[in-house]
């Protein structure tokens, strides 16, 4: 075992991450650790654009960024952090550019803008030109002018380094901590996957930008390394987390494989079709059609598929159409999907149109924080030296739908603030000591796992996870496939204990880290599910079939899901799951949740409002 | 409830049925019986026409032996961690179809080569990740920064668009006979990066990259046998982006 000690140390080295290290690493000691090689993160995979009310190429600014981003959010967007995040949106653009980013370009040689879903002129009146982009690889142009810098600055990094543990010196798990009294975050637990070997690390502060969870779903446009790690960690250290029900599936992924096709594609004239060639979005968003919020262009593809008009031998998906688009243009503006489409289904999208269907994409909710980054461990609680940034936190500014570009600025415009207010708080804070067992928890899990001599498979426990939450937790949902999914995820972590690697080694055992990625996963799907049993609404990324409406007077709250030990209490948990109908606005975030040896309590936060009355969303 | 788990599986699927395929596997397990001995191993395993050589992997990973190690994690082609010799060619396993490398035959997987093997078809990529820093792949500048943006004229911007796709994968530089024989070489993913800031017209530390790769194990070793380009997972005209940047050496003009 080695220990280490830095005043900052930043989990996670994606576009958040690495933000937040070009802050800390000029004025503290801070290192990046990260289960992957920097430029290997999912911020390389985002393609669009990154929204800035920039004004190059037509009038905009950044209060109508902000409303958009609200309205897009369906009111449940904080609305102090949503125009922090379109105020500081400018600047976060014009500082990667300074860095090197090579964006698109005007005919003035200014940074170049197109459409994107949902942002729009003068709050809707029309779709407006916001998206800074560098052809389809924007995010792929984040990543490595990020880690560039970070090469330039000197930014130390464990590369293929697994956290598997946070230290905080309070037991927050139990839930008995008064509010109001002083939490540190002390150290994180890691695992060197190249020998095997464990590492602690002490530091004053520490910031998660793991990213999401996207692997809870079979279908996504999700690397196979998101597996909510950040989240989950902290959840089962007590902390809550945040919106959990609200994962964005993205209207156009590859249809049958998840991968991603950028909503830019639309953005630059491309139409969504049916089975009959009819441009559907017409019906559902008059206004700015195949432009409307993904929630909404989601919902309305799986609806046009499940009415029977699907396009394909089994109906099955609907068709982007780029045809009626110069082939110049789109090699110009949209070279990697197009690609996509002729590596992976052999589509000349030149000519055909491209089979396509919602994709698990974003995880809206996450690790909760105020806009400095801190992390809150109840509703007003902050953790002293914990921060969280990017796709793992909810600030929110996503709210209950995230728009298209507004993950690139989120990573930015957060990443730089909690690194800066990171480094800042560890220039006054002393080391505080960490127990003398700090790795115990994680070499005992480790081991256990390793050593169980035989047991289910892994792939097998993933499958069934991945196969039912794509089944009853996806762009449709009902308190009926929702309770099967919840039971389904009782059992699987029943089935979890169970589970055994074939390889035993020290070295490079990625059978290992799978097995204990799969562990993430679970937690992450038990706190997706048992918040959508709760919200008995319909909201941004979260539609019940059996309540379609909005419900300000009940659900205009965050959902805040803490996982806490049994206490003899659960007798009526059965009854709050089976309870339907209307709830008292006190009561709806009293749902309580029962696994073998824990419960899944819910609570709740306000949503700050400030400018904008919440509305009828509408397109 | 919905559709979606019929419609998770291809449409397309239906056009090309499933087959069995034979993957011959490079192994190196030095914690195994096999010790420092790197092995073939062979296994069969049923697949879809639209499943890649990374979904076969991850079968045999998954199903038959998990202690079969590789790096992998977007799946589409855009992180570049899984480069490795397929068919003794170098390409991504998530990025190629099973269907296109003609299945009929076993299909051999190796580690890519000129990089220490570690386990299996995972390498040491330090000594890539070295020379890629060496470069100094970052923007120069002199002066104090504008308030707004640096202007660049899309001409300008499309002068050094081809070297920005780089994913950093290694597949060039490990497909580069002169890197195989001489590991302290740049290779083309350095001098690729390094072509990325020489053509970009808002850098000014073109003379300083110039100098680095004048160096004996610098851009003359290459010998053009266009490898590189033809390994490249994204397009690049890694060869061309090469000669261009000797090309600048000599007329310092770029």
């Amino acid at each position: 075992m080695q220990t280490h000690q830095y005043d900052v140390v930043i989990v996670g080295a994606g576009g958040a991450g690495m933000r937040a290290a070009l802050e800390s690493s000029g004025q503290v000691r801070t290192a990046v650790i990260s289960k992957l090689y920097p430029t290997r993160s999912h911020t390389g995979a985002a393609q669009g654009g990154m929204c800035a009310a920039l004004a190059n190429v037509e009038e905009d600014n950044w209060e109508w960024h902000t409303f958009d981003t609200v309205k897009g959010g369906d009111y449940l967007v904080d609305q102090d952090a949503a125009e922090v995040m379109a105020k500081e949106a400018i600047d976060a653009v014009l500082d990667l550019e300074r860095m090197g980013l090579p964006f698109n370009r005007t005919p003035e040689g200014k940074i170049d803008q197109r459409r994107f879903g949902g942002h729009t002129r003068n709050h809707g009146e029309a779709a407006v030109r916001r998206s800074c982009y560098a052809a389809d690889r924007t995010g792929h142009m984040i990543l490595q002018t990020l880690y560039q810098n970070c090469v330039k600055q000197d930014v130390e990094f464990f590369n293929e380094f697994y956290v598997l543990d946070l230290i905080v010196d309070h037991d927050l798990s139990a839930g008995n901590v008064p509010d109001g009294e002083t939490v540190n975050a002390t150290g994180v637990v890691a695992y060197d996957l190249a020998t095997g070997e464990i590492h602690v690390f002490q530091a004053k502060a520490i910031i998660f930008a793991t990213g999401g969870a996207g692997k809870i779903f079979k279908t996504t446009s999700n690397a196979h390394t998101l597996t909510g790690d950040g989240m989950a960690l902290a959840y089962r250290r007590g902390l809550p987390l945040e919106d959990m029900e609200f994962f964005q599936f993205h209207p156009t992924g590859l249809a049958g494989l998840g991968i991603l096709l950028s909503e830019a594609a639309r953005g630059e004239g491309g139409i969504l079709r049916n089975g009959d060639g009819e441009r559907f979005m017409e019906r559902y968003a008059p206004t700015i059609k195949d432009l409307a919020p993904r929630d909404i262009v989601a919902r309305s593809m799986a609806n046009e598929v499940r009415e029977g008009r699907g396009a394909g031998p089994n109906k099955d998906y609907v068709l982007l159409d780029l045809t009626h688009l110069e082939p110049a243009h789109i090699d110009a503006k949209l070279p990697d999907i197009t690609e996509f489409a002729r590596t992976y289904l052999g589509i000349e999208p030149y000519t055909e149109p491209i089979p396509v269907y919602p994709t698990a994409h974003y995880a809206m909710g996450g690790i909760p924080t105020n806009i400095e980054g801190e992390v809150l461990r109840n509703e007003t609680d902050v953790v002293n030296g914990l921060y969280a940034a990017g796709e793992v936190a909810c600030v929110s500014v996503h709210g209950s739908n995230r728009l298209g570009t507004n993950s690139l600025l989120d990573i930015n415009v957060f990443g730089k603030r909690a690194g800066r207010a990171a480094a800042a708080y560890a220039k006054t804070a002393q080391f505080r000591d960490l127990p003398e067992d700090a790795a115990a928890r994680t070499i005992a899990q480790l081991e256990e796992m390793r050593e169980r001599p035989d047991g289910e498979r892994v792939s097998d426990v993933r499958t069934d996870l991945q196969v039912t939450m794509d089944m009853n937790a996806q762009v449709f949902r009902t308190h009926e496939s929702l309770t099967q999914a919840a039971k389904d995820i009782r059992e699987l972590q029943a089935r979890f204990k169970n589970v055994s690697v074939q390889d035993k080694g020290r070295m490079f055992n990625t059978d290992l880290l799978e097995a204990l990625e799969l562990g993430f996963l679970l937690d992450i799907a038990e706190t997706v599910v048992v918040g959508a049993l709760n919200r008995k609404e319909s909201r941004g990324g979260h539609f019940r079939e059996d309540f379609p409406d909005r419900d300000d007077a009940n659900y205009m709250r965050h959902t805040m899901a803490y996982r806490r030990p049994l206490d003899g209490t659960e007798a009526a948990t059965a009854l709050a799951e089976a309870e339907q109908g209307d709830i008292a606005p006190e009561n709806a975030f009293t749902h309580v949740s029962d696994f073998e040896n824990y419960k899944v309590v819910l609570g709740s936060k306000p949503v700050t409002m400030t400018r904008y009355e919440p509305m009828e969303r509408k397109y | 409830m919905t559709a979606t788990l019929e419609t998770s599986a291809p449409a397309a699927i239906g056009e090309i049925p499933s087959f069995d395929v034979t993957i011959r596997l490079r192994r190196y397990l030095p914690e195994s019986e096999h010790g420092e001995e790197s092995y073939w191993e062979e296994f069969v395993v049923p697949v879809h026409g639209t499943d890649r050589v990374l979904d076969a992997l991850h079968k045999i990973k998954w199903e038959h032996d998990g202690s079969l190690t590789f790096r992998r994690s977007c799946a589409h082609g855009v992180c570049g961690s899984d480069a490795m010799r397929i068919n003794g060619r170098n390409r991504l396993a998530c990025k190629t179809l099973l269907k296109d490398v003609n299945p009929d035959k076993p299909i051999t997987v190796e580690p890519i080569k000129g990089l220490p093997v570690i386990k299996d078809l995972v390498v040491d990529m330090e000594p890539f990740f070295a020379s890629y820093r060496e470069i100094m792949p970052f923007l120069i500048t002199t002066g104090n920064e504008p308030s707004g943006e640096r202007i660049q004229s899309a001409e300008q911007r499309e002068r050094f668009d081809d070297t920005t796709k780089c994913i950093l994968c290694a597949a060039c530089t490990s497909s580069c006979p002169v890197f195989w024989t001489d590991g302290q070489y740049f290779g083309p993913a350095a001098i690729v990066n390094a072509h990325r800031f020489i053509f970009d017209s808002r850098d000014e530390g073109a003379e300083q990259r110039l100098e680095i790769l004048n160096d004996k194990e610098g851009v003359w070793r290459c010998r053009t046998t266009f490898n590189c380009t033809e390994a490249c997972p994204r397009g690049i005209e890694v060869t061309k982006a090469i000669q261009e940047v000797k090309r600048a050496m000599i007329t310092r003009a770029f």
